[in-house]
């Protein structure tokens, strides 16, 4: 029996286990190795060069950009993503009030909202990139198509191509394709608390801002946290790539104002040949990451609220 | 007021709800509150709206001008087709060979589902029901994988990838694919299979059933609604790769659509046949958006389910 268990244990595990650790735990830890030396990637030779790519990296002007792009983006894009989320989910699943008679209901038509929001999540990041560049196209796109239809001619923006717009308008297109997702995702959350909350505060007369403020949010905050990670980690990583390698001008441009750490690490390894400076540029991505998920996390912790 | 408003409800429901409506309505006052619902309904009603406009438009533009001349795409761009031209799908399907980047997708994601969820169920059963030596170890070393940025892993994979021969193959893709999708599938399932009951596992063991028989008998049919979440998870997440196959998939004949479509964006032979383009990404687009549509459910629960637990 025992005999057994433990060949049936080994039986299961060698082959997803074989997998993982080729394709993902050994690349990892190869690329740790690999950020001390002089690799290019062309060629099987290379030599250890101690903190040379640090030393490098910290003197590399596109890094410290890219550095702030993507930090930006972890930042900001949570922030806005999660807020115009939390305040759809509210009102689809608590606004609407004094309606039918329970005694907590979302507005007219959630259901269709819900699924309407929910659209450019099914979608590939790809594609919502390539449409996306059309619609920004300065001369023939479907945002300054719109503007001119109301009149306004001149000077319409050229918006990929303005090194101060691209990087808000790639953020735009994010928030355009994550927000549906944490809509969805908060209403599965505002459904479990119990209506009783919600009822007792009525009673007591409270106002809309003071249920969201008082009850949903507290309640709600274990996910908020974790869709904060989660769309972090998102825009550090293979999302943030795929729209700024697709979108931006270049890729990374223009003038490097939407380079970002993937982005990078992917240029300076598959188009200049430095493939161990890519990966120290990488080590610095899974850095960041990990230092935005602990920060996120620390300055998150409340007490649990049970109910 | 009281008295037109209350009195259907009591009838409908029944009395509590009825009456607790009564009493918040009849409590503080009526007026004020009706006078803050009412602007805030037009206001968030305004916003739920804009919102709703601003995710279809972009899709509802594509799709129009998939059916439009490429004139007509940039004169007019809100204008509805003058005909249904079709066109502009036939030369996307055949000369820009999307036919072949969506049977590619087709191979790769098809392979990586089926070795995903079996490979993913395998691991998690053991991990979830068995106590051995180096249990939780090997689980941490699954999730874990979640929280790293794949674009550290793929510089040396790339190479690990060549030197295996496995470079621009759909099979070597395949592997790749399942390889990233088992730290979350891993995570979701072990999760799923400690909340199944122990007692049919062990009547079975005790009737004589070996283990493995036991699993694909007894557990994986009970594990389904579990599977068929992260298998929703996973069908999106591979059928929408980027940056995987960008990387790791570099001959032309070996695209996925996600890949063949940027490339048709960006190339030169390409350029200025943007009904073609738009046909492209709607041909991409509408199996998703269809599935979506049918199965929005589930999407949604697998989906939801899927990334926080």
């Amino acid at each position: 029996m025992q005999h057994g268990k433990y060949r049936f244990i080994v039986g299961f595990l060698i082959a997803p286990m074989a997998l993982y650790v080729i394709f993902v735990v050994w690349p990892f830890i190869q690329s740790i190795y690999y950020s001390f030396t002089d690799w290019t990637g062309l060629s099987p030779d290379f030599e250890m060069v101690g903190f040379d790519n640090y030393t490098k990296m910290f003197k590399d002007d596109i890094f410290w950009k890219s550095l702030e792009h993507s930090v930006l983006l972890a930042v900001l894009l949570p922030l806005v993503t999660l807020g115009l989320a939390l305040f759809f989910a509210f009102m689809l699943n608590v606004g609407g009030r004094r309606r039918k008679d329970a005694v907590i209901s979302g507005v007219r038509g959630s259901g269709f909202y819900k699924i309407a929001y929910f659209f450019p999540q099914v979608l590939s990041i790809a594609i919502v990139a390539i449409l996306f560049q059309f619609a920004f196209d300065p001369a023939q796109g479907m945002i300054n198509g719109s503007l001119k239809a109301f009149g306004f001619d001149h000077d319409l923006p050229n918006w990929l191509g303005d090194p101060k717009l691209a990087l808000w308008c790639i953020m735009a297109v994010l928030v355009w394709c994550t927000t549906g997702f944490f809509v969805v995702l908060f209403s599965a959350g505002m459904a479990s608390i119990p209506k009783d909350f919600y009822e007792a505060a009525l009673l007591d007369g409270a106002t809309r801002f003071t249920t969201f403020f008082r009850i949903t949010l507290p309640l709600l905050w274990d996910t908020v946290q974790s869709g904060w990670v989660y769309m972090g980690i998102l825009a550090l990583g293979a999302e943030g790539f795929a729209v700024v390698n697709i979108m931006s001008v270049g890729p990374g441009g223009p003038d490097y104002s939407t380079t970002v750490l993937p982005l990078y690490v992917y240029q300076a390894a598959f188009r200049d040949g430095q493939a161990g400076y890519a990966t120290t540029i990488g080590v610095a991505l899974l850095l960041v990451t990990l230092a935005f998920a602990a920060v996120v996390m620390k300055l998150g912790r409340r007490e649990r609220l049970e109910y | 007021m009281k008295t037109t408003d209350t009195p259907p409800a009591l009838r409908e429901e029944g009395g509590v709800p009825g009456q607790r409506v009564a009493k918040t309505d009849g409590g503080g006052t009526p007026e004020a509150k009706r006078g803050e619902g009412h602007v805030l309904n037009v206001f968030s009603h305004g916003v739920l709206v804009i919102w709703a406009v601003l995710v279809i438009l972009p899709l509802f533009w594509a799709v129009m001008s998939a059916f439009k001349s490429d004139k007509a795409i940039f004169n007019s761009p809100w204008a509805l087709p003058d005909s249904l031209s079709f066109d502009a799908w036939g030369r996307a399907w055949n000369q820009a060979h999307m036919s072949e980047y969506f049977l590619n997708t087709v191979l790769v994601v098809g392979g990586s589902l089926v070795g995903t969820l079996v490979l993913g169920s395998m691991a998690a059963y053991v991990l979830a029901r068995f106590d051995f030596p180096g249990n939780r170890f090997i689980y941490f070393l699954f999730v874990g994988g979640m929280s790293f940025p794949v674009m550290l892993a793929l510089v040396p994979l790339f190479y690990v990838m060549d030197n295996m021969g496995l470079l621009n193959t759909i099979h070597g893709l395949i592997l790749v694919y399942i390889a990233y999708s088992l730290p979350f599938t891993v995570f979701f399932l072990t999760s799923f299979f400690r909340t199944l009951p122990t007692s049919v596992a062990e009547a079975a063991l005790i009737d004589g059933a070996s283990h493995t028989r036991t699993f694909f008998q007894v557990m994986l049919p009970m594990a389904k609604p579990g599977l068929i979440s992260v298998g929703i998870f996973n069908f999106l997440g591979q059928w929408n790769q980027y940056m995987l196959p960008t990387v790791l998939n570099t001959d032309p004949d070996k695209r996925v659509l996600a890949q063949g479509l940027v490339e048709l964006s960006t190339s030169q032979g390409y350029k200025g046949d943007y009904s073609g383009l738009f046909a492209g990404l709607v041909i991409a687009m509408l199996p998703v958006l269809a599935a979506y549509i049918v199965f929005q459910r589930q999407v949604v629960a697998g989906l939801t389910a899927g990334a926080l637990k």
